[in-house]
């Protein structure tokens, strides 16, 4: 069981992401900086970490897409290996094309920080699977360009084959159809706005991001 | 030569951005401002000397970095 954080010149929630993958799974993680050109072998799951990468310069996510270690993720992606794009990490896999549609600045122009409750949309993906019959799920959103965007042929196309896995119970940045964390067609790519690095410990407030992280190492 | 880029967030696409700088243009006494958009403009040189050459290339760009398609339009000067 094996995991490797990507980190990018701005990245704030890495340290975050490898302990919750630590403590939750017993996984092995390995930091990767945005300039290597080959991730370690025999991974289970890459993670996108949240943060400001290269400042949000140009578009959130828009310059980390360029980086070189994205090639190796884009290309472990197409082999199967899970990805999963946290917060600016899911900004960064809209950027570089693994996930449809885009983030916008908050439709309250605010920066949101709070606990949300989420829908579990569906919970028949690798990350879902292991909340079994539980339907929702609290996390920490923490974010100023979460409001999700994609055309209306997208939206119907994603929620029609099963893509869109977490939804805002109380939606609090515009998100298109209360949309919070979407798979690619293949399934093997997440991205979600809240985080679940910050809720896999009753003294964070939530557990519920623990059983995401187990998850994946339970159908790896 | 030298190439202008406009980016801006495609109609239908709310800009909270516009939206707020229209607001505050309104408190400051012009009610008639309608449709503020707030986009980004990028300048740069280019070794490149034919116009139309040029314009293929910045497009390029574009649609690779300089603007999300997904949001954004994008207008292109080059002189």
């Amino acid at each position: 069981m094996k995991a490797a954080v990507v980190v990018f010149p701005g990245s704030n929630c890495d340290r975050d992401c490898k302990v919750a993958i630590e403590r939750s799974a017993g996984a092995r993680v390995e930091m990767v900086w945005h300039q290597e050109t080959a991730l370690p072998d025999d991974l289970d799951l890459i993670v996108l970490p949240g943060g400001f990468s290269y400042g949000d310069y140009l578009r959130c996510g828009a310059m980390a897409a360029q980086s070189p270690v994205m090639k190796e993720v884009v290309s472990a992606a197409a082999k199967g290996v899970a990805v999963v794009g946290i917060c600016n990490g899911f900004q960064v896999l809209t950027e570089v094309g693994l996930l449809p549609g885009a983030l916008l600045r908050n439709a309250g122009l605010k920066y949101v920080c709070k606990p949300v409750g989420l829908d579990i949309v569906n919970g028949q993906t690798r990350f879902t699977a292991g909340y079994g019959e539980q339907r929702q799920a609290v996390m920490t959103v923490g974010n100023g360009e979460g409001n999700y965007f994609a055309d209306e042929e997208t939206l119907d196309r994603i929620e029609g084959e099963g893509q869109v896995v977490f939804r805002y119970q109380e939606n609090p940045n515009g998100s298109a159809r209360a949309i919070a964390g979407i798979v690619n067609a293949g399934g093997n790519v997440l991205g979600l706005m809240p985080h679940p690095d910050r809720a896999f410990d009753a003294d964070l407030g939530s557990e519920d991001g623990a059983v995401l992280f187990r998850s994946i190492f339970q159908s790896a | 030569m030298k190439a202008t880029v406009h980016v801006f967030l495609k109609p239908g696409v709310l800009d909270v951005q516009g939206k707020a700088v229209e607001n505050a243009l309104h408190g400051l006494g012009w009610p008639s401002v309608k449709d503020a958009r707030v986009g980004r403009v990028i300048e740069f040189d280019l070794a490149e000397t034919d116009a139309e050459k040029a314009k293929a290339e910045v497009k390029t760009m574009c649609e690779k970095l300089l603007a999300n398609t997904v949001i954004e339009s994008y207008r292109i000067d080059v002189a």
